[in-house]
């Protein structure tokens, strides 16, 4: 029986900044299979190499060296415009500190990506609604960024990478920004868009309470991961 | 996509309202005054041109000094009535002769005063300047000759001293003199420096050299030659007696000149000409001024910008079509800018002109020119910051600081 590849494959990829004094391996050598359909979370102390490496699966950064392969396809071959593609049709990201467009509504941040896959301006509309919706916030879509709360723009970043229906939806720290009940909130809807759509989800978060919802927990630590278990709470 | 583009663009362009709106300023302020400056200008030169033909190409102007810039040399010695009767007795195929002076004074009338051109001048000067009379008469031969205190005037001068009443037969004052006014010149408007050539009083050369000039100079002479065809010959003979009568030695210099309405025309313009460049040079600086107040502005920006380049770039948005949104968005600004901007030129131009009298010369290199500059402002300063920007990884653009 022929395996399909795994989705995502890290072989041996490192990253550092810097040179000499000030060289610093944010990722020192990461090995990582992530199969379709799973719920990772990734945690780790704070500078343990979290985010270089969302961001390198994210195609938002190159590795210094190793390989990634997404679907079999090494990454590191493609060029500018396969990556745009790549991110395009393939991952929705939200980062750590939201980056939303200044003086733009929220239902326009979350239509951009739709605009680039060429679809037309009323389906678009009705989606980026639709995904404002489901993170709660349909009663702020004519706000822009700087009327809204930090949770609150957190929440549009979600519904911008989410309006899409993304393969992979990358989301670093999605909670760290809002009360526990909003987070809940958010976590059911990540929950929920992996069993239904069969999104796959990797997120980052501090909080262990969260990370119980993912159905797999990896511990980074100085640049390589600790440990690699499957969440032993979540029932099958 | 094409659409798309234009409407990211224009979305741009409506979200950052101040930064677009300071950007269109520099190029309007930049292209509008290149426009109407050049435009004014060329404007003054027709005019003068034009001015200086309707007098006549058989008139020849006789000054001290040289012509053009130093004319008003110091050392160049005044003309006198010796000078003039020479001209006129020894001179042949000559039309008329005109002795100048002239100065500016205040005229009275009743409780209206008035700071006019003086001229003191004989008859030949409405020959020379092919001058009519409009009610009343020329100077009588007693009357020049006896340096008596009688007047011709022009039509403001007629307008604003006298309004709706008769000036012929009436007295005004001319500095400390009283004096009859005997005529009225018919109008002639204003002459190529936007000088109102109506705002005048004639006298005879006599009165005015006893009663205002207090010597008996003359500044200038106005010579007509009798048929177009002699104009040169009768110039090369009036440089030979003037330098007779003045003594000047073969191999030096004339320290007088002897002008026709070419050379004269030609004297003026190479003035408003350089005006024009002066102008123009004012104007450049200017649009220089605005090129550099939009890149202050787009680098200003340049951070925002990068980081909404690297937002578009991670959630898919190739290279290219985030270039060509800071394209269009450049190129919609100039554009915008521009034809304001030539809008804003052509109408302080036609204002100006109005005011001034002068004809309305469009200079279409000139107009495409500063919209080609403002267009070259804009997208070098819009769209190549940008370029690098687009460059980058995302995460690099994301954390541009
Ligand atoms: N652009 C950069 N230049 C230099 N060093 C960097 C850069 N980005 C990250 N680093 C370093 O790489 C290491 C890993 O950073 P990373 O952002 O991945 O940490 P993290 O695990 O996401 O931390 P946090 O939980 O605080 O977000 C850190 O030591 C950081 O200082
Ligand atoms: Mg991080």
């Amino acid at each position: 029986m022929a395996t399909d590849p795994p989705l995502i494959a890290f072989d041996a990829v490192t990253k550092s900044y810097g040179t000499g004094e000030a060289l610093v391996h944010a990722l020192a050598g990461v090995d990582l299979r992530i199969d379709e359909g799973e719920f990772v979370a990734i945690m780790g102390p704070s500078g343990s190499g979290k985010s270089t490496c969302m961001n390198i699966i994210g195609s938002l950064d190159t590795p210094s060296s190793g390989s990634y392969r997404f679907k079999g396809v090494d990454v590191g071959t493609l060029n500018r415009d396969q990556l745009a593609l790549l991110r395009r049709h393939y991952l929705g990201f939200v980062f750590q500190g939201f980056n939303l467009l200044a003086r733009t509504t929220a239902v326009e941040n979350v239509e951009l990506p739709l605009i680039y896959r060429g679809m037309r301006a009323a389906e678009r509309r009705e989606r980026a609604l639709q995904a404002l919706e489901s993170v709660g916030l349909a009663d702020r879509a004519t706000h822009t960024p700087n009327e809204l709360s930090g949770g609150q723009q957190q929440r549009v970043a979600i519904a911008r990478a989410i309006v899409t229906d993304p393969y992979v939806l990358l989301a670093d720290e999605p909670t760290g920004n809002v009360d526990t009940k909003t987070s809940v909130a958010i976590m059911e809807l990540l929950a929920r868009l992996n069993a239904d759509r069969g999104i796959t989800i990797l997120m980052v978060t501090h909080e262990p309470d969260m990370a119980e919802y993912a159905q797999r927990i990896i511990q980074f630590r100085d640049g390589l991961i600790d440990s690699d278990a499957r969440n032993g709470k979540v029932s099958a | 996509m094409i659409y798309e583009t234009l409407k990211l663009a224009l979305q741009a362009i409506r979200r950052n309202v101040l930064r677009s709106f300071l950007t269109l300023l520099g190029i309007v302020i930049g292209v509008g005054a290149v426009i109407a400056m050049v435009t004014i200008g060329n404007g003054t030169t027709a005019k003068i041109e034009e001015q200086m033909s309707k007098l006549g190409s058989n008139l020849l102007f006789v000054i001290p000094g040289q012509l053009g810039p130093r004319r008003a040399s110091a050392t160049a010695q005044p003309f006198d009535a010796r000078d003039v009767d020479a001209l006129r007795d020894q001179l042949r195929n000559v039309q008329a002769v005109a002795p100048v002076s002239s100065s500016s004074k205040t005229i009275v009338f009743g409780s209206e005063n008035r700071s006019v051109t003086v001229i003191g001048t004989d008859n030949g000067y409405f020959t020379t300047q092919a001058l009519d009379i409009t009610d009343g008469r020329q100077f009588l031969d007693s009357e020049l000759r006896g340096g008596q205190a009688v007047c011709l005037i022009g039509e403001t001068v007629r307008e604003k001293l006298f309004g709706s009443l008769n000036p012929v037969g009436a007295t005004i004052r001319v500095d400390t003199v009283s004096c009859d006014v005997i005529g009225l010149l018919a109008a002639k408007g204003q002459s190529g420096f936007g000088q109102d050539q109506d705002d005048v009083v004639l006298m005879p050369l006599r009165t005015f050299q006893r009663r205002l000039a207090g010597n008996s100079d003359i500044g200038r002479i106005y010579v007509s030659a009798a048929t177009k065809d002699e104009t040169a010959k009768v110039q090369k003979d009036i440089e030979w007696l003037l330098r007779e009568r003045r003594r000047i030695t073969a191999g030096k210099d004339d320290d007088f000149a002897v002008a026709d309405m070419q050379q004269i025309i030609s004297a003026q313009t190479a003035t408003t000409s350089s005006m024009t460049i002066l102008l123009g040079a004012v104007a450049g600086v200017s649009l220089l001024v605005g090129g550099i107040g939009i890149m202050n502005i787009m680098l200003v920006s340049v951070t925002e910008r990068t980081r909404e380049i690297g937002i578009r770039l991670a959630i898919g948005a190739t290279e290219n079509q985030v270039l060509m949104q800071f394209l269009v968005e450049a190129v919609v600004l100039s554009l915008i800018g521009g034809v304001s901007g030539v809008v804003l030129g052509l109408g302080l131009a036609g204002t100006a002109v109005g005011l001034m009298r002068i004809p309305f010369i469009l200079d279409a290199d000139i107009v495409l020119l500063a919209f080609g500059f403002s267009a070259l402002i804009g997208v070098v300063f819009g769209y190549f910051p940008a370029r690098r920007a687009a460059h980058l990884n995302p995460i690099e653009a994301l954390r541009h600081e």
